[in-house]
């Protein structure tokens, strides 16, 4: 089982985490202003890249905190955790 | 007959026990596996093949073995263990199998339990490298965990009789271990297999603590244990599996591996017969027919199959009166049941065979390291042309590989290893290396490494197995490639070898070279299978360890949970929650007791416990702005004291929950959820608020558990609650329709709503949930004079469905919107923003055909229709596909309706109301009226009493 830094508690057991799929997908600011096709891309489209990957984490059993990390999806390491607000670092995968 | 040693073994010789096995009755000695045992009185003929009937012995000596498949029947009844693995203990009674076991019946009376360990640097297996590894880094003051598959450690020591340091090797062995256990933060496991790796250094390890033991196991003491351990560093020192060469009829009991006929004689002083011939590519066979020519077996001859012989030990067979055969091989096999002959010929030419009398046979083809947990720990693999194996290909950050899992088959150079692979553990986990361990000096005669790669001989193709447990044969691979398969993976799907118990340890290498051979290519192109856990069987019962029974996953009750089993509720499990269900009277079924329940509540009064209901405190000066981004309706302009029924989407659009909206306070409100989603619901608020508006001020937390609630329904419900709650004007005038007051029911604070699930006048009332109980039985008692009814979940569904209300999870699946449901009522129109709100205007959300909430009134009202039933269009059902128009969601019988009614997600179906459809129920199409979801009270007469 895989250990994920949590950035609030630090290395944790992959059970307590919880994912939420893309990170940095803002929710629009004015949806009405959208076309169908702009709404559609925010709710249903994301990237499957393999490579490293900018997600979104929660730290459910443990400290309920959001947060974002970068894995490499050809691995699973994950190569950067980092606060919700901050930017994304620069990663070497 | 017996072939027991005089001496020799680790066996206590002077303690007999006594087994039975295929319904013989035998003795052995502590020491023994059932293997071993069996073997001293000559018995090799253990099950049959699991397809072809063929009768199989004993191929190696430990848990590689494929053929030695035993089910233990007592103490307890245990299918598909390899005799070879199961410790001997007196009362054993086992019978051997044609290739299948079987489960027992019984519940295992056996326990199971799990264990975590944080170590340093991790060791797994307890030969020469294994030991040195482990002595090194424990010198350095790393935590260090030892596992080892064998009851003791020595690896392979165990199946040699030679010398290190110039005493016998256990001494040394011993010697180790003892300083081991002697160091503190040191934890050596026997019987321990590390059978699965996984990220980030952790390693699930399988400890058989008690089965050794037998009848004498203590009950107290977990059978099993499963280690779950963490390590930084890990050392795989998991030594080789030798490997045999298939031939013509190479699957008679008698034929085994040579190492482990070596093994048996030294470590269990049994001889595996009187008369061998040895068939080998290599020099490790020469030991095992020396070893047990100096304990008295006839070796007829040694057949080599290269075409010069190892000059030193062709001389020590030489003087032992062993003829060696340079370039020879068994070409088959006679015997009825056991071998009692081979043929032998040149591997090369045309020369005729010759057949030698013997009742064994000792193969040898070569060594495979066992690189199963490197491979599992994404390490890749290396083909070795000259050992005819794959090897670790590259260094791991964290895992090392020493000893004969390299490929390095000479005893000191293994022992080297593993000091070198313990030093560097313990210093990559950040340890400085303690006093040098000394190398121990081997007298060992024995090399393994000058060997002729033989994966075959040319022969029957039908009767050369390569995976005895599976009955593959060559020809099975040959058919494979001959079909056009080309991957070591794929062909191992085509003839499922490699796919038994033994995962393929003596069979996998051979069907991949075959493979390699057919096509033409290297096996170094070639990629091997990936190795899987677990590496070794392990039962289903250890994997649960104590997650059984009641501790299987947590069970929730409500404060007053024991007043509904002490009045006879039957429950229902929703989450992991007991809801009462119903509360049968004498002689009830469900359906009558549901119609007494629903009857007593809307011509009178019931109530039910509705404490599972998700209740979430949203507080903060930005709370009633989450709530309408959150709801579909508008929350921020709730007066305090009142209540809203939401509706909650996701971006979708799609419903995902709904329940009340209390608003306590400027800055706090009090949201329900239903009881199955509280959980999600919490999270859902927290996802919102951590990443999408962190500049809002609000903060929700869940209260479910702190509130008994309970839902007092139906015309008489305002007297019984004036009758316990005396301060509380309960006048409709006074106490509107979704509003709240706090207030004392039955001498205690209450919060009461004014909401209803049924149609009914109804109140909610909230207490503590130390007082649930109380304030339960108060209600009971003052609604004693009107008949008050406890209802269960049931009664509640009923009741909601009469009036068309829908359960989210029944009438929903992910893909329903408000309006689908007949909500746009509940569907701000002012509100800029919220969750869905752009998703209604997409076209797909605005075809008129989508499925629609609607209620079907069977046309004979006594035919209750399954839930789940389709729903057509026509009186008799055309050509297949057959267009469905939408299903059934709710189906009941109705005591206010006097008849069976249903709910339904429907294409068109506010459009189709009026219309008969058709529900196929077994082999009748039922005709069915459309009508609208609320069949009950349309004009909402009842709600205020
Ligand atoms: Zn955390």
């Amino acid at each position: 089982m895989q250990l994920i830094p949590c950035p609030w508690c630090g290395p944790r057991e992959e059970a307590e985490f919880h994912y939420g799929g893309q990170a940095h997908v803002a929710y629009p600011g004015d949806p009405s202003a959208l076309t169908d096709e702009e709404w559609a891309r925010y709710v249903f489209f994301r990237e499957n890249p393999s490579g490293p990957f900018a997600e979104r984490w929660s730290h459910n059993a443990g400290c309920r905190r959001w947060f974002n990390a970068v894995r490499d999806t050809r691995t699973h390491d994950l190569l950067a955790v980092y606060r919700v607000g901050e930017p994304m670092p620069e990663v070497t995968a | 007959m017996t072939l027991r040693t005089p001496t020799g073994g680790s066996i206590d010789r002077n303690t007999l026990l006594h087994f039975t096995f295929n319904g013989r009755p035998y003795t052995g000695h502590p020491g023994d596996t059932l293997a071993s045992a069996l073997l001293a009185h000559g018995v090799h003929e253990i099950g049959s093949s699991v397809k072809l009937g063929r009768p199989r012995g004993i191929v190696a000596a430990g848990s590689e073995d494929p053929t030695s498949l035993v089910q233990v029947e007592a103490p307890f009844s245990e299918p598909m263990l390899p005799a070879t693995t199961v410790e001997l203990y007196d009362g054993l009674v086992a019978r051997g199998l044609a290739g299948q076991g079987r489960l027992s019946a019984e519940p295992d009376p056996a326990r199971y339990d799990a264990k975590h360990e944080h170590c340093d640097v991790l060791v797994v297996g307890a030969g020469p490298a294994g030991l040195m590894a482990a002595l090194t880094a424990a010198r350095s003051g790393a935590r260090v965990v030892l596992v080892d598959e064998q009851n003791q450690a020595g690896g392979a020591l165990l199946g040699v009789d030679e010398y290190l340091d110039d005493r016998p090797s256990a001494e040394w062995v011993a010697d180790v271990v003892a300083e081991l256990r002697s160091t503190p933060g040191v934890l050596v496991l026997e019987r321990t297999t590390a059978f699965g790796m996984y990220q980030d250094g952790f390693v699930l390890a399988l400890q058989k603590r008690t089965d050794h033991l037998g009848f004498a196991a203590p009950a107290s003491v977990a059978r099993q244990r499963v280690w779950r351990i963490r390590t930084k560093q890990t050392v795989l020192a998991t030594g080789a599996h030798e490997r045999p060469v298939a031939f013509t009829d190479n699957d008679r009991p008698g034929i085994m591996l040579a190492s482990s006929a070596r093994t048996f004689l030294h470590r269990y002083g049994v001889l595996p017969g009187s008369r061998a011939v040895v068939f080998t590519t290599n020099d490790s066979a020469y030991c095992a027919a020396i070893d047990l020519a100096e304990s008295g077996v006839d070796i007829a001859l040694i057949a080599d199959a290269r075409p010069e012989t190892p000059a030193r030990l062709a001389t020590e067979c030489a003087a032992r009166g062993i003829e060696v055969r340079a370039g020879h091989v068994v070409v088959g096999t006679q015997g009825d049941g056991r071998v009692s002959g081979v043929r032998i010929a040149p591997l090369a030419g045309t020369s005729p065979d010759v057949t030698v009398a013997c009742d064994t046979v000792l193969v040898s083809g070569g060594w495979n390291p066992v690189v199963s947990l490197f491979s599992q720990a994404r390490g890749k693999l290396r083909y070795d042309a000259e050992l005819g194996a794959f090897v670790p290909g590259e260094e791991l950050p964290t895992v090392r590989v020493a000893g004969s899992a390299t490929g390095e088959l000479d005893l000191g150079a293994c022992a080297r290893q593993g000091r070198d692979a313990g030093a560097q553990a313990a210093a990559a986990a950040g340890f400085t290396p303690g006093g040098q361990v000394p190398l121990p000096v081997s007298d060992s005669r024995c090399t393994a490494r000058s060997g002729l790669v033989l994966w075959r001989v040319p022969g029957d193709d039908d009767a050369s197995f390569v995976d005895l447990q599976r009955d593959s044969t060559v020809a099975d691979v040959l058919r494979a490639t001959g079909a056009g398969l080309r991957s070591l993976e794929h062909v191992k799907r085509y003839t499922t070898i490699g796919t038994a118990h033994d995962q393929g340890k003596t069979s996998g290498m051979i069907a991949a070279g075959i493979v390699a051979e057919e096509l033409g290519v290297e096996l170094a192109e070639q990629r091997p299978t990936t190795f899987r856990p677990p590496f070794t069987s392990v039962s289903f019962a250890a994997l649960a360890g104590r997650d059984r029974g009641e501790l299987h996953d947590p069970v929730r009750v409500t404060s007053i949970h024991p007043w509904h089993v002490a009045h006879g509720a039957l429950f229902e499990d929703v989450g992991q929650w007991k809801r009462p269900w119903y509360y049968p009277q004498e002689g009830e079924d469900l359906h009558t007791a549901v119609l007494r329940e629903c009857k007593a509540t809307r011509e009178s009064v019931g109530m039910m416990d509705g404490s599972t209901l998700g209740k979430i405190d949203v507080q903060g000066r930005d709370a009633g702005k989450f709530l309408d981004m959150l709801y579909t309706n508008m929350m921020g302009t709730l007066k305090v004291g009142r209540i809203r029924y939401g509706v909650m989407c996701g971006v979708d659009g799609m419903v995902i929950d709904d329940g009340t909206v209390i608003r306590i306070g400027e800055e706090r409100y009090l949201v329900t959820t239903t009881t199955g989603n509280a959980a999600k619901i919490l999270d859902w608020m927290e996802e919102w608020l951590q990443t999408e508006w962190p500049h809002l001020d609000v903060h929700c937390t869940s209260v479910t558990e702190h509130w008994a609630t309970i839902p007092l329904v139906g015309p008489r419900s305002r007297d019984v609650l004036a009758a316990v709650a005396p301060s509380l004007d309960v006048s409709n005038e006074a106490f509107e329709f979704m509003t709240w007051r706090d207030t004392e029911v039955a001498g205690v604070p209450a919060r009461v709503c004014r909401i209803s699930f049924s149609g009914e006048l109804a109140y909610e009332i909230n207490v503590t949930a130390w007082h649930g109980i109380a304030v339960w039985e108060a209600l009971m008692a003052a609604g004693e004079q009107y008949g008050i009814t406890p209802y269960g979940t049931e009664t509640m569904h009923v009741l909601r469905a009469e009036k068309g209300y829908p359960i989210i999870g029944q009438e929903t699946d992910a893909t329903v919107t408000p309006q689908d449901l007949g909500m746009s009522w509940a569907v701000s129109k002012k509100k800029p923003d919220f969750i869905g709100k752009r998703s209604f205007a997409r076209a797909e959300n605005n075809r008129s055909d989508r499925k629609q909430l609607v209620g079907l009134l069977p046309v004979d009202p006594a035919v209750l229709l399954p839930e789940g039933s389709q729903i057509v269009e026509t009186d008799r059902l055309p050509e297949p596909p057959v267009r469905m128009l939408g299903h059934v969601t709710s189906s009941y019988p109705s005591a206010a309706l006097g008849r069976t009614f249903a709910l339904a997600l429907l294409r068109s179906g506010h459009e189709r109301i009026g219309e008969t459809l058709y529900v196929p129920v077994e082999d009748s199409l039922v005709p069915v009226t459309v009508t609208e979801s609320v069949l009950y009270d349309k004009e909402g007469a009842r709600r205020d009493g």
